[in-house]
């Protein structure tokens, strides 16, 4: 298997200059050199962990580039594109179709009329693409992205605004197991969870606060922000080595450290990345 | 998810909408009908199909109804966020009748069915319904209607295409269980006093309420000694119209005065002397009097099934043909003119029931909506068969003689009464 190849974007344009989530708000900036900090400790983690690094090029006037997880979601050599709900993310679009081209993934537009923001809420776990809606992508266009990748998809309605991203409420570690905040789904979406994915892990809401589901998974390493100590426990008895990296300024936009990186060889928890593609 | 909601037909406003993809695993189509319930709408899975494999998606059909529009629109706007949406989300296309009595090209032909269009964005509901004709919008007043090809006036928008139109078949087993019995068509070996026992209800319950219950009849009601069965329904009460043709009312006349039928003796069954005169002079004798009512107001006329009707104030209306004698003065016989006053007449009329005649059947068939109960009663089984093969499917056929059948429906009708 080849090594981890993450996609991320330097911090160098980051700032809160809009707000279009609970967290962000313009009179709470952002240190720019901590961010910058934050940022490189994070990456180094990922080169530790044994991760290959591609960056995305900062834009200005862009400072939610940074965030490379809603670029896309990657399905072996194919990326479908985000379409970002916010007018004032839009303009990413170009630069990640971009990026991801020079890096020769073909890119594909996503279905029409719908809004799609890549896999901050589109995640495999196993065989099934777990889809987030209601907040900023359609429960319709995960459906039709289902089609195009002739995979199942389970969409989960997000009902608190302050997890409006999947990712920030959900992340599979393997095929059969994920953590998760319960507070950010109705019992609809419990129940499908529990009943498609075997083993589930609870995250408190305090530390789902501190955005303790917002993990990056390599190999059986998982790095979250820090203020996560319980569910930190949790991940060692199950077997993981957890790792806490503090990320304050990007939670300040909303994001952590899943939101920083999109991992282009696939999520570890995707079963596809383990099978040859057919025909 | 139950699907033994409410049928969508008795809801004011509905919608039909479509979900799709990985809707049972996800919860997404419970989830969708939770809402619409909990929002005080109803639902009716139309068509559902679940995939077979992990990876096969599935789809549902669902009417969604409210009692009001803005209801409706609320109930869609939620379940659009689950991906659930309209299957139809476009008006219906109207072109303007360049010419009078002709439909423009392509015009959309009605069925009988309860149908509704889409214009701005919401379903009006098709007034007047009645197959083999077009739809028209009142610009005015916004009503849309079926209107026949002889009506259409220069002007007149007219529906074009099928986009933005919509069916409702009628469903037998989703109506009332009052003609539950309507489940199967013509038969000669269906137990006949089961169907004449609902037959009386509905005519005692029409007697009761706001329907109307009609009468279409042959010159047999007459031949075969039954005129007198079908004078009591219309002194009680039960029958509120009649349409005919010149036949049966001349006969009918012939028999209260000359006490024949065709010449046949209707007592005693012999041919009376100069017997094929008699429907002539019957006739005569009410031209000379100017209408079957100024012959019963002078005491020309003093019984029969004409008699009644016009003492017992029963709107009738007989309809010419080529080959009538005659005709008896109140006979229309401009085709087109009868067409308008049958299809005024028959708004309020939601039980049919008709005896021994081929061509007036037909021709009241092709004008009644869908939720009218038909009955038609005949001893030759191809007459049913030639008014389903026209469309009105909503006819039940009871292959008879026509004495037997009003003689028992009367012993019923009776029955009721004595037991209410």
């Amino acid at each position: 298997m080849s090594s981890p190849h993450i996609l991320m974007c330097p911090p160098d344009h980051y700032g809160i200059e809009y707000e279009i989530n609970p967290w962000m708000s313009t009179e709470r900036q952002a240190d720019h050199a901590l961010a910058v900090d934050q940022w490189n400790c994070l990456r180094q983690l990922l080169v530790d962990a044994g991760a290959q690094i591609s960056e995305v090029a900062p834009v200005a006037g862009l400072p939610d580039l940074v965030f490379t997880a809603n670029a896309a979601i990657v399905y072996r050599q194919q990326a479908i594109l985000a379409r970002f709900k916010h007018e004032q993310r839009q303009g990413e679009e170009a630069h990640f179709r971009n990026s991801l081209e020079n890096l020769g993934i073909e890119v594909t537009d996503p279905p029409d009329d719908f809004s799609f923001e890549g896999a901050g809420d589109a995640l495999f776990c196993g065989e099934t693409l777990f889809a987030g809606y209601r907040m900023r992508s359609d429960a319709g266009g995960h459906q039709e992205i289902g089609a195009l990748l002739d995979v199942r998809v389970l969409p989960l309605e997000l009902v608190d605004p302050y997890y409006y991203h999947l990712d920030t409420c959900f992340c599979p570690l393997a095929e059969d197991e994920a953590i998760y905040f319960p507070g950010a789904f109705d019992e609809y979406g419990c129940r499908v969870l529990s009943e498609n994915v075997k083993k589930l892990i609870p995250v408190e809401e305090n530390e789902a606060r501190s955005f303790a589901c917002n993990a990056v998974v390599v190999g059986r390493k998982v790095i979250t922000n820090t203020g996560c100590p319980r569910l930190h426990e949790q991940l060692q008895t199950a077997g993981y080595q957890p790792v806490a990296t503090a990320l304050s300024e990007f939670v300040k936009a909303g994001g952590s450290a899943k939101c920083l990186i999109l991992r282009l060889d696939g999520e570890e928890a995707a079963a596809w990345k383990r099978k040859p593609a057919i025909g | 998810m139950s699907q033994n909601n409410p049928p969508a037909e008795d809801a004011m406003a509905v919608e039909e909408i479509e979900v799709r993809g990985h809707i049972i695993d996800s919860l997404i189509l419970p989830k969708v009908l939770d809402c619409i319930t909990m929002a005080g709408g109803t639902f009716r899975i139309k068509n559902i199909s679940i995939g077979q494999d992990r990876t096969d998606p599935s789809f549902a059909v669902i009417d969604v109804s409210a009692t009001t529009n803005t209801a409706l629109q609320q109930i869609l706007a939620q379940i659009a966020d689950h991906g659930a949406v309209p299957t139809a989300s476009h008006d219906c296309q109207l072109v303007v009748a360049d010419l009078d009595s002709a439909f423009p090209e392509g015009f959309y032909s009605t069925t009988n069915q309860r149908t509704e269009i889409r214009q701005n964005n919401q379903w009006l509901p098709v007034t007047n319904q009645e197959m083999d004709c077009g739809i028209t919008i009142n610009p005015q007043t916004s009503l849309a209607s079926c209107v026949p090809m002889s009506d259409v006036q220069k002007g007149m928008p007219i529906v074009v295409g099928h986009a933005g139109t919509r069916v409702f078949p009628h469903e037998r087993a989703q109506q009332d269980h009052t003609f539950g019995f309507m489940s199967s068509a013509v038969s000669t070996e269906k137990p006949k006093g089961v169907v004449i026992r609902q037959i009386a209800k509905q005519l005692f319950e029409n007697r009761q309420g706001e329907g109307k219950t009609l009468l279409v009849g042959g010159p047999a009601i007459v031949h075969t000694g039954s005129g007198n069965l079908v004078c009591e329904l219309l002194r009680d009460g039960y029958l509120h119209k009649l349409f005919a043709g010149n036949a049966l009312a001349t006969h009918d006349i012939e028999q209260s005065i000359f006490g024949t039928s065709l010449g046949v003796n209707v007592v005693e069954g012999n041919l009376a002397d100069a017997g094929h005169e008699h429907h002539l002079r019957a006739i005569n004798r009410i031209r000379r009097a100017g209408s079957i009512a100024a012959a019963v107001d002078r005491g020309i006329l003093k019984s029969g099934i004409m008699y009644e009707c016009v003492k017992n104030q029963v709107d009738f209306h007989l309809a010419g043909s080529i080959r009538d004698d005659g005709p008896l003065p109140d006979v229309v016989t401009d085709s087109l003119e009868s067409q308008r006053i049958m299809r005024s007449s028959i708004r309020d009329v939601s039980f049919c029931l008709m005896i021994a005649t081929t061509l007036h059947s037909i021709a009241v068939g092709n004008l009644l909506p869908a939720r009218v109960h038909v009955v038609c009663v005949d001893i030759n089984p191809s007459t049913v068969i030639k008014l389903s093969d026209r469309g009105s499917f909503q006819t039940v056929g009871l292959v008879t003689d026509v004495e037997p059948f009003l003689r028992s429906l009367l012993t019923e009708i009776r029955r009721l009464e004595e037991s209410k």
